[in-house]
Protein backbone atom coordinates (compact mmCIF):
# COMPACT_ATOMS: atom_id res chain seq x y z
CA UNK A 1 0.00 0.00 0.00
CA UNK A 2 1.45 3.33 -1.07
CA UNK A 3 1.40 6.15 1.39
CA UNK A 4 0.59 9.36 -0.40
CA UNK A 5 2.46 12.59 -0.12
CA UNK A 6 1.30 13.88 3.26
CA UNK A 7 1.01 17.42 1.95
CA UNK A 8 -1.73 16.40 -0.48
CA UNK A 9 -4.95 15.83 1.44
CA UNK A 10 -6.65 12.53 0.66
CA UNK A 11 -9.93 14.25 1.23
CA UNK A 12 -10.74 17.87 0.69
CA UNK A 13 -14.10 19.49 1.27
CA UNK A 14 -14.79 23.18 0.74
CA UNK A 15 -17.98 25.11 1.51
CA UNK A 16 -20.08 21.99 1.06
CA UNK A 17 -23.83 22.49 1.29
CA UNK A 18 -26.78 20.13 1.11
CA UNK A 19 -30.42 20.48 2.02
CA UNK A 20 -33.37 18.15 1.77
CA UNK A 21 -36.68 19.83 1.00
CA UNK A 22 -35.69 23.16 2.54
CA UNK A 23 -34.05 21.61 5.60
CA UNK A 24 -30.35 22.41 5.63
CA UNK A 25 -28.35 19.32 6.49
CA UNK A 26 -24.85 20.51 5.62
CA UNK A 27 -24.15 24.20 5.95
CA UNK A 28 -20.85 25.43 4.53
CA UNK A 29 -18.65 22.55 5.66
CA UNK A 30 -14.93 22.86 5.00
CA UNK A 31 -12.59 20.05 5.95
CA UNK A 32 -9.28 18.49 4.94
CA UNK A 33 -8.06 15.03 5.84
CA UNK A 34 -4.36 14.29 5.42
CA UNK A 35 -3.44 11.11 3.58
CA UNK A 36 -2.90 8.21 5.93
CA UNK A 37 -4.70 9.81 8.86
CA UNK A 38 -7.99 9.14 10.62
CA UNK A 39 -10.59 11.85 11.00
CA UNK A 40 -13.56 11.20 13.24
CA UNK A 41 -16.67 13.11 12.38
CA UNK A 42 -18.42 13.37 15.69
CA UNK A 43 -21.94 14.59 16.17
CA UNK A 44 -25.38 13.79 17.53
CA UNK A 45 -27.98 12.01 15.42
CA UNK A 46 -29.15 14.24 12.60
CA UNK A 47 -26.00 16.37 12.60
CA UNK A 48 -25.34 15.58 8.93
CA UNK A 49 -22.62 12.93 9.35
CA UNK A 50 -24.20 10.33 7.10
CA UNK A 51 -25.13 12.92 4.45
CA UNK A 52 -21.50 14.01 4.40
CA UNK A 53 -20.29 10.43 3.88
CA UNK A 54 -22.91 9.80 1.19
CA UNK A 55 -21.78 12.88 -0.74
CA UNK A 56 -18.11 11.89 -0.48
CA UNK A 57 -18.98 8.33 -1.53
CA UNK A 58 -20.79 9.65 -4.67
CA UNK A 59 -24.18 8.42 -3.44
CA UNK A 60 -25.59 11.94 -3.17
CA UNK A 61 -24.73 15.11 -5.04
CA UNK A 62 -24.05 18.30 -3.09
CA UNK A 63 -26.11 21.48 -3.58
CA UNK A 64 -23.01 23.65 -3.44
CA UNK A 65 -19.33 23.66 -2.65
CA UNK A 66 -16.65 21.24 -3.73
CA UNK A 67 -15.48 17.85 -2.53
CA UNK A 68 -12.45 15.91 -3.70
CA UNK A 69 -11.47 12.39 -2.75
CA UNK A 70 -7.99 11.12 -3.69
CA UNK A 71 -7.73 14.03 -6.09
CA UNK A 72 -11.00 13.36 -7.89
CA UNK A 73 -14.04 15.61 -7.78
CA UNK A 74 -17.08 13.73 -6.48
CA UNK A 75 -19.42 15.39 -8.98
CA UNK A 76 -17.38 15.48 -12.17
CA UNK A 77 -15.23 12.35 -11.71
CA UNK A 78 -17.36 9.93 -9.69
CA UNK A 79 -15.74 6.87 -11.29
CA UNK A 80 -12.31 8.10 -10.22
CA UNK A 81 -13.59 8.53 -6.67
CA UNK A 82 -15.23 5.09 -6.70
CA UNK A 83 -12.00 3.44 -7.78
CA UNK A 84 -10.22 4.96 -4.78
CA UNK A 85 -12.71 4.45 -1.97
CA UNK A 86 -14.29 1.78 0.20
CA UNK A 87 -17.49 2.39 2.15
CA UNK A 88 -18.94 0.60 5.14
CA UNK A 89 -22.26 2.15 5.99
CA UNK A 90 -24.82 1.85 8.74
CA UNK A 91 -26.84 -0.59 6.71
CA UNK A 92 -25.16 -3.92 6.42
CA UNK A 93 -23.97 -4.11 2.81
CA UNK A 94 -23.55 -7.86 2.70
CA UNK A 95 -25.51 -10.46 0.76
CA UNK A 96 -27.36 -12.56 3.34
CA UNK A 97 -28.10 -15.36 0.93
CA UNK A 98 -24.47 -15.99 0.05
CA UNK A 99 -21.66 -17.33 2.23
CA UNK A 100 -18.92 -15.08 3.54
CA UNK A 101 -16.46 -16.32 0.95
CA UNK A 102 -18.98 -15.87 -1.89
CA UNK A 103 -19.60 -12.29 -0.75
CA UNK A 104 -15.89 -11.50 -0.99
CA UNK A 105 -15.51 -13.26 -4.34
CA UNK A 106 -18.53 -11.30 -5.64
CA UNK A 107 -16.78 -8.03 -4.83
CA UNK A 108 -13.50 -9.32 -6.29
CA UNK A 109 -15.31 -10.28 -9.51
CA UNK A 110 -16.90 -6.85 -9.76
CA UNK A 111 -13.44 -5.33 -9.36
CA UNK A 112 -12.15 -7.65 -12.12
CA UNK A 113 -9.37 -9.05 -9.99
CA UNK A 114 -9.44 -12.28 -11.97
CA UNK A 115 -10.62 -15.68 -10.81
CA UNK A 116 -7.44 -16.88 -9.10
CA UNK A 117 -6.45 -13.57 -7.57
CA UNK A 118 -10.05 -12.93 -6.43
CA UNK A 119 -10.19 -16.24 -4.58
CA UNK A 120 -6.77 -15.68 -3.07
CA UNK A 121 -7.74 -12.21 -1.88
CA UNK A 122 -11.00 -13.55 -0.41
CA UNK A 123 -9.15 -16.24 1.55
CA UNK A 124 -6.61 -13.70 2.77
CA UNK A 125 -9.30 -11.31 4.01
CA UNK A 126 -11.30 -14.11 5.67
CA UNK A 127 -8.18 -14.97 7.60
CA UNK A 128 -7.28 -11.45 8.44
CA UNK A 129 -10.75 -10.44 9.64
CA UNK A 130 -11.05 -13.62 11.68
CA UNK A 131 -13.87 -14.97 9.54
CA UNK A 132 -12.28 -18.21 8.38
CA UNK A 133 -14.32 -20.45 10.70
CA UNK A 134 -17.65 -19.18 9.35
CA UNK A 135 -16.42 -18.56 5.79
CA UNK A 136 -18.57 -21.15 4.06
CA UNK A 137 -21.81 -20.69 5.97
CA UNK A 138 -24.62 -18.38 4.94
CA UNK A 139 -24.24 -14.82 6.22
CA UNK A 140 -27.92 -14.75 7.26
CA UNK A 141 -27.00 -16.95 10.24
CA UNK A 142 -24.11 -14.73 11.41
CA UNK A 143 -24.03 -12.42 14.44
CA UNK A 144 -23.98 -8.63 14.11
CA UNK A 145 -20.29 -8.26 14.90
CA UNK A 146 -19.22 -10.94 12.42
CA UNK A 147 -21.38 -9.43 9.68
CA UNK A 148 -19.83 -6.04 10.31
CA UNK A 149 -16.36 -7.53 10.00
CA UNK A 150 -17.35 -9.14 6.69
CA UNK A 151 -18.79 -5.80 5.58
CA UNK A 152 -15.44 -4.18 6.28
CA UNK A 153 -13.56 -7.04 4.62
CA UNK A 154 -15.68 -6.53 1.46
CA UNK A 155 -14.80 -2.85 1.59
CA UNK A 156 -11.10 -3.76 1.68
CA UNK A 157 -11.06 -6.19 -1.28
CA UNK A 158 -9.99 -3.46 -3.70
CA UNK A 159 -7.32 -2.02 -1.33
CA UNK A 160 -8.95 1.43 -1.24
CA UNK A 161 -6.86 4.51 -0.51
CA UNK A 162 -9.69 6.15 1.40
CA UNK A 163 -12.18 4.29 3.59
CA UNK A 164 -15.43 5.71 4.90
CA UNK A 165 -16.82 4.09 8.03
CA UNK A 166 -20.27 5.38 8.83
CA UNK A 167 -21.00 4.47 12.45
CA UNK A 168 -19.15 1.18 12.06
CA UNK A 169 -19.77 -0.09 15.59
CA UNK A 170 -23.32 1.09 16.22
CA UNK A 171 -25.29 -1.79 17.71
CA UNK A 172 -22.24 -3.95 18.44
CA UNK A 173 -21.41 -5.40 21.83
CA UNK A 174 -18.21 -4.12 23.54
CA UNK A 175 -16.14 -7.14 22.49
CA UNK A 176 -17.11 -6.85 18.81
CA UNK A 177 -16.52 -3.13 18.97
CA UNK A 178 -12.98 -3.64 20.23
CA UNK A 179 -12.32 -6.28 17.57
CA UNK A 180 -13.42 -3.82 14.88
CA UNK A 181 -11.25 -1.07 16.33
CA UNK A 182 -8.24 -3.39 16.10
CA UNK A 183 -9.01 -3.98 12.42
CA UNK A 184 -9.33 -0.26 11.72
CA UNK A 185 -5.99 0.39 13.45
CA UNK A 186 -4.35 -2.16 11.16
CA UNK A 187 -5.73 -0.41 8.07
CA UNK A 188 -4.40 2.88 9.29
CA UNK A 189 -1.00 1.34 9.98
CA UNK A 190 -0.89 0.39 6.30
CA UNK A 191 -1.47 3.96 5.24
CA UNK A 192 -5.20 3.93 4.50
CA UNK A 193 -6.96 7.24 5.07
CA UNK A 194 -10.08 6.81 7.17
CA UNK A 195 -13.08 9.04 7.66
CA UNK A 196 -15.08 7.69 10.55
CA UNK A 197 -18.43 8.94 11.75
CA UNK A 198 -19.52 8.09 15.22
CA UNK A 199 -21.46 9.31 18.19
CA UNK A 200 -19.31 7.26 20.51
CA UNK A 201 -16.76 9.60 21.97
CA UNK A 202 -14.59 6.76 23.13
CA UNK A 203 -14.38 5.53 19.55
CA UNK A 204 -13.19 8.90 18.30
CA UNK A 205 -10.70 9.10 21.18
CA UNK A 206 -9.39 5.58 20.44
CA UNK A 207 -9.05 5.76 16.68
CA UNK A 208 -8.86 9.29 15.40
CA UNK A 209 -5.87 11.52 14.76
CA UNK A 210 -8.18 14.48 14.47
CA UNK A 211 -11.79 15.01 15.41
CA UNK A 212 -14.30 17.32 13.77
CA UNK A 213 -17.46 17.99 15.73
CA UNK A 214 -20.46 18.36 13.43
CA UNK A 215 -23.63 19.86 14.82
CA UNK A 216 -26.64 21.12 12.92
CA UNK A 217 -24.76 20.79 9.63
CA UNK A 218 -21.79 22.91 10.71
CA UNK A 219 -18.32 22.04 11.94
CA UNK A 220 -18.34 23.54 15.43
CA UNK A 221 -14.86 22.44 16.45
CA UNK A 222 -11.90 20.61 14.96
CA UNK A 223 -8.64 19.41 16.39
CA UNK A 224 -6.90 16.54 18.12
CA UNK A 225 -8.64 14.91 21.07
CA UNK A 226 -6.24 16.73 23.41
CA UNK A 227 -6.97 20.09 21.77
CA UNK A 228 -10.70 19.57 22.04
CA UNK A 229 -10.45 18.57 25.68
CA UNK A 230 -8.69 21.85 26.40
CA UNK A 231 -11.77 23.66 25.12
CA UNK A 232 -13.82 22.61 28.11
CA UNK A 233 -13.34 23.32 31.83
CA UNK A 234 -10.72 21.25 33.62
CA UNK A 235 -10.93 18.23 35.85
CA UNK A 236 -12.15 17.90 39.39
CA UNK A 237 -12.32 15.59 42.38
CA UNK A 238 -15.73 14.52 43.51
CA UNK A 239 -16.17 13.82 47.21
CA UNK A 240 -19.33 12.29 48.61
CA UNK A 241 -20.23 12.38 52.29
CA UNK A 242 -22.44 10.42 54.66
CA UNK A 243 -24.74 13.29 55.68
CA UNK A 244 -25.38 17.00 55.29
CA UNK A 245 -23.45 17.81 58.47
CA UNK A 246 -20.22 16.31 57.23
CA UNK A 247 -20.76 17.92 53.83
CA UNK A 248 -21.06 21.35 55.46
CA UNK A 249 -17.87 20.78 57.48
CA UNK A 250 -15.99 19.69 54.34
CA UNK A 251 -17.29 22.60 52.31
CA UNK A 252 -15.79 24.93 54.90
CA UNK A 253 -12.35 23.39 54.20
CA UNK A 254 -12.58 23.97 50.44
CA UNK A 255 -13.90 27.46 49.69
CA UNK A 256 -13.51 27.03 45.90
CA UNK A 257 -15.46 23.77 45.81
CA UNK A 258 -18.95 23.47 44.34
CA UNK A 259 -21.45 21.95 46.76
CA UNK A 260 -24.29 19.66 45.73
CA UNK A 261 -26.73 19.14 48.63
CA UNK A 262 -28.83 16.63 46.77
CA UNK A 263 -26.09 14.06 46.22
CA UNK A 264 -24.22 15.15 49.39
CA UNK A 265 -21.14 15.78 47.28
CA UNK A 266 -18.49 18.35 46.69
CA UNK A 267 -16.63 19.10 43.46
CA UNK A 268 -13.11 20.26 44.15
CA UNK A 269 -11.42 21.76 41.07
CA UNK A 270 -8.00 20.42 40.11
CA UNK A 271 -6.36 17.88 37.86
CA UNK A 272 -5.80 14.27 38.71
CA UNK A 273 -2.15 14.67 39.78
CA UNK A 274 -1.15 12.93 43.02
CA UNK A 275 -0.07 16.28 44.51
CA UNK A 276 -3.59 17.67 44.34
CA UNK A 277 -5.04 14.44 45.62
CA UNK A 278 -2.65 14.31 48.59
CA UNK A 279 -3.34 17.94 49.50
CA UNK A 280 -7.07 17.31 49.50
CA UNK A 281 -6.79 14.15 51.60
CA UNK A 282 -4.41 15.85 54.03
CA UNK A 283 -6.80 18.70 54.54
CA UNK A 284 -9.70 16.29 55.14
CA UNK A 285 -7.65 14.31 57.64
CA UNK A 286 -6.62 17.43 59.49
CA UNK A 287 -10.30 18.33 59.86
CA UNK A 288 -11.14 14.71 60.80
CA UNK A 289 -13.72 14.41 58.04
CA UNK A 290 -14.67 10.99 56.66
CA UNK A 291 -15.24 10.71 52.93
CA UNK A 292 -17.81 8.12 51.84
CA UNK A 293 -16.62 8.05 48.23
CA UNK A 294 -13.95 9.77 46.17
CA UNK A 295 -13.64 9.90 42.42
CA UNK A 296 -11.33 11.71 40.00
CA UNK A 297 -12.76 13.32 36.85
CA UNK A 298 -10.56 14.35 33.95
CA UNK A 299 -12.27 16.17 31.10
CA UNK A 300 -13.18 13.70 28.40
CA UNK A 301 -14.74 14.00 25.01
CA UNK A 302 -18.13 13.59 26.66
CA UNK A 303 -17.64 17.01 28.24
CA UNK A 304 -16.48 18.41 24.91
CA UNK A 305 -19.41 16.89 23.09
CA UNK A 306 -22.00 18.14 25.54
CA UNK A 307 -20.40 21.58 25.68
CA UNK A 308 -20.15 21.97 21.91
CA UNK A 309 -23.33 20.41 20.57
CA UNK A 310 -26.90 21.43 21.08
CA UNK A 311 -28.51 24.72 20.15
CA UNK A 312 -28.04 26.35 23.56
CA UNK A 313 -24.28 26.40 23.08
CA UNK A 314 -24.20 27.10 19.36
CA UNK A 315 -23.00 30.69 19.70
CA UNK A 316 -20.19 29.85 22.12
CA UNK A 317 -19.11 26.88 20.10
CA UNK A 318 -18.80 28.60 16.74
CA UNK A 319 -16.96 31.64 18.08
CA UNK B 1 7.36 8.49 -4.68
CA UNK B 2 4.88 9.73 -7.20
CA UNK B 3 1.56 11.22 -6.22
CA UNK B 4 0.17 10.93 -9.73
CA UNK B 5 -3.27 9.40 -9.87
CA UNK B 6 -3.10 6.04 -11.62
CA UNK B 7 -5.10 5.78 -14.81
CA UNK B 8 -8.32 3.99 -14.07
CA UNK B 9 -9.87 1.28 -16.14
CA UNK B 10 -12.85 2.75 -17.96
CA UNK B 11 -16.09 1.61 -16.35
CA UNK B 12 -18.45 2.21 -19.21
CA UNK B 13 -17.10 -0.08 -21.88
CA UNK B 14 -19.36 -2.74 -23.34
CA UNK B 15 -17.03 -5.53 -22.24
CA UNK B 16 -17.03 -4.32 -18.66
CA UNK B 17 -20.81 -3.93 -18.64
CA UNK B 18 -21.24 -7.48 -19.93
CA UNK B 19 -18.76 -8.90 -17.42
CA UNK B 20 -20.43 -7.09 -14.51
CA UNK B 21 -23.89 -8.17 -15.70
CA UNK B 22 -22.66 -11.77 -15.84
CA UNK B 23 -21.34 -11.47 -12.27
CA UNK B 24 -24.70 -10.12 -11.10
CA UNK B 25 -26.53 -12.83 -13.03
CA UNK B 26 -24.43 -15.50 -11.30
CA UNK B 27 -25.33 -13.93 -7.97
CA UNK B 28 -29.06 -13.97 -8.74
CA UNK B 29 -29.05 -17.53 -10.08
CA UNK B 30 -27.18 -18.64 -6.98
CA UNK B 31 -29.91 -17.03 -4.87
CA UNK B 32 -32.55 -18.89 -6.86
CA UNK B 33 -30.79 -22.23 -6.51
CA UNK B 34 -30.17 -21.78 -2.81
CA UNK B 35 -33.67 -20.54 -2.04
CA UNK B 36 -35.91 -22.39 -4.47
CA UNK B 37 -39.06 -21.51 -2.49
CA UNK B 38 -39.80 -18.43 -4.60
CA UNK B 39 -39.30 -20.28 -7.88
CA UNK B 40 -41.29 -23.23 -6.56
CA UNK B 41 -44.29 -21.02 -5.79
CA UNK B 42 -44.27 -19.63 -9.32
CA UNK B 43 -44.55 -23.24 -10.53
CA UNK B 44 -46.93 -24.52 -7.86
CA UNK B 45 -49.51 -21.75 -8.12
CA UNK B 46 -50.16 -22.27 -11.86
CA UNK B 47 -50.10 -26.06 -11.43
CA UNK B 48 -52.70 -25.89 -8.65
CA UNK B 49 -54.88 -23.59 -10.75
CA UNK B 50 -54.49 -25.99 -13.67
CA UNK B 51 -55.53 -28.96 -11.54
CA UNK B 52 -58.44 -27.00 -10.11
CA UNK B 53 -59.80 -25.82 -13.44
CA UNK B 54 -59.21 -29.05 -15.33
CA UNK B 55 -60.02 -31.55 -12.59
CA UNK B 56 -62.86 -29.80 -10.77
CA UNK B 57 -64.39 -27.34 -13.21
CA UNK B 58 -63.17 -28.83 -16.48
CA UNK B 59 -66.24 -30.80 -17.55
CA UNK B 60 -68.68 -27.97 -16.84
CA UNK B 61 -66.51 -25.37 -18.53
CA UNK B 62 -65.97 -27.55 -21.58
CA UNK B 63 -69.71 -27.93 -21.95
CA UNK B 64 -69.98 -24.13 -21.94
CA UNK B 65 -67.22 -23.72 -24.51
CA UNK B 66 -68.89 -25.93 -27.11
CA UNK B 67 -66.78 -26.18 -30.25
CA UNK B 68 -63.97 -23.92 -28.99
CA UNK B 69 -62.58 -26.66 -26.78
CA UNK B 70 -59.90 -28.44 -28.77
CA UNK B 71 -56.50 -30.03 -28.24
CA UNK B 72 -57.64 -32.56 -25.67
CA UNK B 73 -60.78 -30.86 -24.37
CA UNK B 74 -60.84 -28.03 -21.81
CA UNK B 75 -57.16 -28.51 -20.98
CA UNK B 76 -56.39 -27.45 -24.54
CA UNK B 77 -58.30 -24.23 -24.02
CA UNK B 78 -56.96 -23.42 -20.56
CA UNK B 79 -53.25 -24.39 -20.80
CA UNK B 80 -52.08 -21.30 -22.72
CA UNK B 81 -53.70 -19.15 -20.01
CA UNK B 82 -52.09 -21.18 -17.23
CA UNK B 83 -48.70 -20.84 -18.88
CA UNK B 84 -49.16 -17.07 -18.93
CA UNK B 85 -50.14 -17.11 -15.28
CA UNK B 86 -46.85 -18.81 -14.49
CA UNK B 87 -45.01 -15.99 -16.28
CA UNK B 88 -46.97 -13.41 -14.28
CA UNK B 89 -46.37 -15.33 -11.03
CA UNK B 90 -42.60 -14.93 -11.42
CA UNK B 91 -42.96 -11.18 -10.99
CA UNK B 92 -43.32 -11.47 -7.23
CA UNK B 93 -39.92 -13.10 -6.76
CA UNK B 94 -38.26 -10.47 -8.94
CA UNK B 95 -39.73 -7.42 -7.26
CA UNK B 96 -39.05 -8.81 -3.77
CA UNK B 97 -35.43 -9.58 -4.67
CA UNK B 98 -34.89 -6.11 -6.14
CA UNK B 99 -36.51 -4.46 -3.13
CA UNK B 100 -34.40 -6.45 -0.65
CA UNK B 101 -31.32 -5.33 -2.56
CA UNK B 102 -32.10 -1.63 -2.59
CA UNK B 103 -33.54 -1.34 0.92
CA UNK B 104 -30.59 -3.24 2.40
CA UNK B 105 -27.11 -1.84 2.00
CA UNK B 106 -25.82 -4.00 -0.83
CA UNK B 107 -26.89 -1.77 -3.72
CA UNK B 108 -25.24 1.19 -2.01
CA UNK B 109 -22.06 -0.86 -1.95
CA UNK B 110 -22.40 -1.54 -5.68
CA UNK B 111 -23.06 2.14 -6.34
CA UNK B 112 -19.86 3.16 -4.59
CA UNK B 113 -17.81 0.71 -6.66
CA UNK B 114 -16.33 1.43 -10.09
CA UNK B 115 -18.72 -0.94 -11.86
CA UNK B 116 -21.29 -0.62 -14.62
CA UNK B 117 -24.36 0.47 -12.67
CA UNK B 118 -26.81 -1.00 -15.13
CA UNK B 119 -25.36 -4.44 -14.31
CA UNK B 120 -27.31 -4.54 -11.04
CA UNK B 121 -30.62 -4.39 -12.90
CA UNK B 122 -29.68 -6.40 -15.97
CA UNK B 123 -28.45 -9.17 -13.63
CA UNK B 124 -31.89 -9.27 -12.04
CA UNK B 125 -33.73 -9.18 -15.35
CA UNK B 126 -31.67 -11.94 -16.97
CA UNK B 127 -31.87 -14.08 -13.86
CA UNK B 128 -35.64 -13.70 -13.69
CA UNK B 129 -36.16 -14.51 -17.36
CA UNK B 130 -34.12 -17.69 -16.93
CA UNK B 131 -36.11 -18.66 -13.84
CA UNK B 132 -39.36 -17.95 -15.66
CA UNK B 133 -38.22 -20.14 -18.56
CA UNK B 134 -37.59 -22.96 -16.10
CA UNK B 135 -41.04 -22.65 -14.54
CA UNK B 136 -42.60 -22.46 -18.03
CA UNK B 137 -41.02 -25.79 -18.90
CA UNK B 138 -42.22 -27.36 -15.65
CA UNK B 139 -45.78 -26.04 -15.92
CA UNK B 140 -46.03 -27.11 -19.56
CA UNK B 141 -44.72 -30.55 -18.64
CA UNK B 142 -47.49 -30.94 -16.03
CA UNK B 143 -50.08 -29.83 -18.60
CA UNK B 144 -48.79 -32.42 -21.08
CA UNK B 145 -48.97 -35.08 -18.38
CA UNK B 146 -52.59 -34.11 -17.77
CA UNK B 147 -53.41 -34.56 -21.43
CA UNK B 148 -52.49 -31.28 -23.14
CA UNK B 149 -51.49 -31.94 -26.75
CA UNK B 150 -50.35 -28.97 -28.80
CA UNK B 151 -51.32 -29.02 -32.46
CA UNK B 152 -49.76 -27.11 -35.32
CA UNK B 153 -46.07 -27.37 -36.10
CA UNK B 154 -42.90 -26.96 -34.02
CA UNK B 155 -42.14 -23.66 -35.73
CA UNK B 156 -45.34 -22.21 -34.30
CA UNK B 157 -44.50 -23.68 -30.90
CA UNK B 158 -41.15 -21.91 -31.11
CA UNK B 159 -43.10 -18.75 -31.86
CA UNK B 160 -45.16 -19.30 -28.70
CA UNK B 161 -42.00 -19.82 -26.64
CA UNK B 162 -40.52 -16.62 -28.07
CA UNK B 163 -43.67 -14.71 -27.27
CA UNK B 164 -43.73 -16.03 -23.71
CA UNK B 165 -40.08 -15.13 -23.15
CA UNK B 166 -40.76 -11.66 -24.52
CA UNK B 167 -43.63 -11.34 -22.04
CA UNK B 168 -41.35 -12.60 -19.25
CA UNK B 169 -38.79 -9.96 -20.23
CA UNK B 170 -41.43 -7.20 -20.26
CA UNK B 171 -43.08 -8.19 -16.97
CA UNK B 172 -39.66 -8.56 -15.33
CA UNK B 173 -38.80 -4.94 -16.10
CA UNK B 174 -42.15 -3.97 -14.63
CA UNK B 175 -41.39 -6.09 -11.55
CA UNK B 176 -37.97 -4.44 -11.24
CA UNK B 177 -39.67 -1.04 -11.29
CA UNK B 178 -42.11 -2.19 -8.58
CA UNK B 179 -39.23 -3.54 -6.49
CA UNK B 180 -37.26 -0.30 -6.84
CA UNK B 181 -40.27 1.82 -5.92
CA UNK B 182 -41.45 -0.24 -2.94
CA UNK B 183 -40.65 0.91 0.55
CA UNK B 184 -40.23 -2.61 1.90
CA UNK B 185 -40.22 -6.22 0.69
CA UNK B 186 -43.81 -6.73 1.96
CA UNK B 187 -45.25 -4.15 -0.41
CA UNK B 188 -42.90 -5.39 -3.13
CA UNK B 189 -44.56 -8.77 -2.78
CA UNK B 190 -48.11 -7.42 -2.70
CA UNK B 191 -48.11 -5.01 -5.65
CA UNK B 192 -47.34 -7.64 -8.35
CA UNK B 193 -50.53 -9.47 -7.31
CA UNK B 194 -52.34 -7.08 -9.65
CA UNK B 195 -50.30 -8.45 -12.54
CA UNK B 196 -50.96 -11.99 -11.34
CA UNK B 197 -54.71 -11.44 -11.15
CA UNK B 198 -55.03 -9.82 -14.59
CA UNK B 199 -55.09 -13.15 -16.47
CA UNK B 200 -58.20 -14.15 -14.48
CA UNK B 201 -60.12 -11.29 -16.08
CA UNK B 202 -59.13 -12.31 -19.58
CA UNK B 203 -60.03 -15.09 -21.98
CA UNK B 204 -57.75 -17.49 -20.06
CA UNK B 205 -60.53 -19.63 -18.55
CA UNK B 206 -63.63 -18.71 -20.54
CA UNK B 207 -64.03 -16.58 -23.69
CA UNK B 208 -64.50 -12.87 -23.06
CA UNK B 209 -67.87 -12.86 -24.84
CA UNK B 210 -69.24 -15.04 -22.04
CA UNK B 211 -68.72 -12.22 -19.53
CA UNK B 212 -71.04 -9.35 -18.46
CA UNK B 213 -70.71 -6.18 -20.56
CA UNK B 214 -68.27 -4.10 -18.40
CA UNK B 215 -65.98 -7.00 -17.55
CA UNK B 216 -66.09 -8.16 -21.15
CA UNK B 217 -64.94 -4.77 -22.42
CA UNK B 218 -61.99 -4.87 -20.00
CA UNK B 219 -61.17 -8.49 -20.80
CA UNK B 220 -61.21 -7.87 -24.53
CA UNK B 221 -58.81 -4.95 -24.44
CA UNK B 222 -56.33 -5.92 -21.73
CA UNK B 223 -52.92 -7.21 -22.85
CA UNK B 224 -53.25 -10.69 -21.37
CA UNK B 225 -56.18 -11.54 -23.63
CA UNK B 226 -54.11 -10.73 -26.72
CA UNK B 227 -51.23 -12.78 -25.39
CA UNK B 228 -53.44 -15.71 -24.43
CA UNK B 229 -55.21 -15.70 -27.80
CA UNK B 230 -51.88 -15.49 -29.62
CA UNK B 231 -50.32 -18.30 -27.56
CA UNK B 232 -53.44 -20.42 -27.94
CA UNK B 233 -53.51 -19.94 -31.70
CA UNK B 234 -49.79 -20.75 -31.99
CA UNK B 235 -50.03 -23.88 -29.81
CA UNK B 236 -53.31 -25.21 -31.15
CA UNK B 237 -52.69 -24.39 -34.79
CA UNK B 238 -55.62 -22.04 -35.31
CA UNK B 239 -55.52 -18.68 -37.10
CA UNK B 240 -53.40 -16.12 -35.22
CA UNK B 241 -55.14 -13.04 -36.70
CA UNK B 242 -53.82 -9.76 -35.26
CA UNK B 243 -53.11 -11.30 -31.84
CA UNK B 244 -49.38 -11.92 -32.30
CA UNK B 245 -48.68 -8.39 -33.55
CA UNK B 246 -50.78 -6.88 -30.75
CA UNK B 247 -49.02 -9.08 -28.17
CA UNK B 248 -45.55 -8.09 -29.33
CA UNK B 249 -46.60 -4.44 -29.27
CA UNK B 250 -47.97 -4.76 -25.73
CA UNK B 251 -44.77 -6.49 -24.56
CA UNK B 252 -42.58 -3.80 -26.08
CA UNK B 253 -44.64 -1.03 -24.48
CA UNK B 254 -44.56 -2.73 -21.05
CA UNK B 255 -40.83 -3.47 -21.31
CA UNK B 256 -40.00 0.06 -22.36
CA UNK B 257 -42.12 1.60 -19.60
CA UNK B 258 -40.58 -0.73 -17.02
CA UNK B 259 -37.06 -0.10 -18.29
CA UNK B 260 -37.35 3.69 -18.45
CA UNK B 261 -39.11 3.84 -15.09
CA UNK B 262 -36.51 1.59 -13.47
CA UNK B 263 -33.64 3.56 -14.92
CA UNK B 264 -35.11 6.81 -13.61
CA UNK B 265 -35.79 5.45 -10.12
CA UNK B 266 -32.46 3.63 -9.88
CA UNK B 267 -30.50 6.65 -11.05
CA UNK B 268 -32.15 8.89 -8.47
CA UNK B 269 -30.21 8.85 -5.22
CA UNK B 270 -32.12 7.61 -2.21
CA UNK B 271 -32.12 10.09 0.65
CA UNK B 272 -30.30 8.87 3.72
Amino acid sequence: MIRQNPSAPALSVAALRKSFGGRTVLDDVTLDVAAGSVLALLGPNGAGKTTMVRILATLLSPDGGRAQVAGHDVVTEPDGVRAAIGVTGQLSAVDDLLTGRENLVLVADLLHLGRVEGRRRAAELLDRFDLAAAADTRVATWSGGTRRRLDLAMTMVGRPQVVFLDEPTTGLDPRSRRALWAVVRELVAEGTTVLLTTHYLEEADQLADRIAVLDGGRIVAEGTAAELKRLVPGGHLRLRFADAGVLAAAAACFPTAVRDEETLSLRVPGDAGTGVLRAVLDRLEAAAIDVAELSVHTPDLDDVFLALTGTANREVATS
Amino acid sequence: MSTAIPTLPPTRTVGRTLADSATMLRRNLRHALRYPAMTASSVLVPVIILLLFVGVLGDTLRAGLGTRASGGGYIGYVTPGIVLISVAASCVATSVAVCVDVTGGIVDRFRTMPIARSAVLTGHVLGSVIQTAVSLVLVTAVAVLLGFRPAGNPLRWLGAVGLLLLLAFALTWLAVLIGLSSRNPESASNTPLIIQLLPFVSSAFVPADAMPAGVRWFAEYQPFTELIEATRALLLGTAVGHHVVASVAWCLVIALAGFLGSRAVFGRPRAA
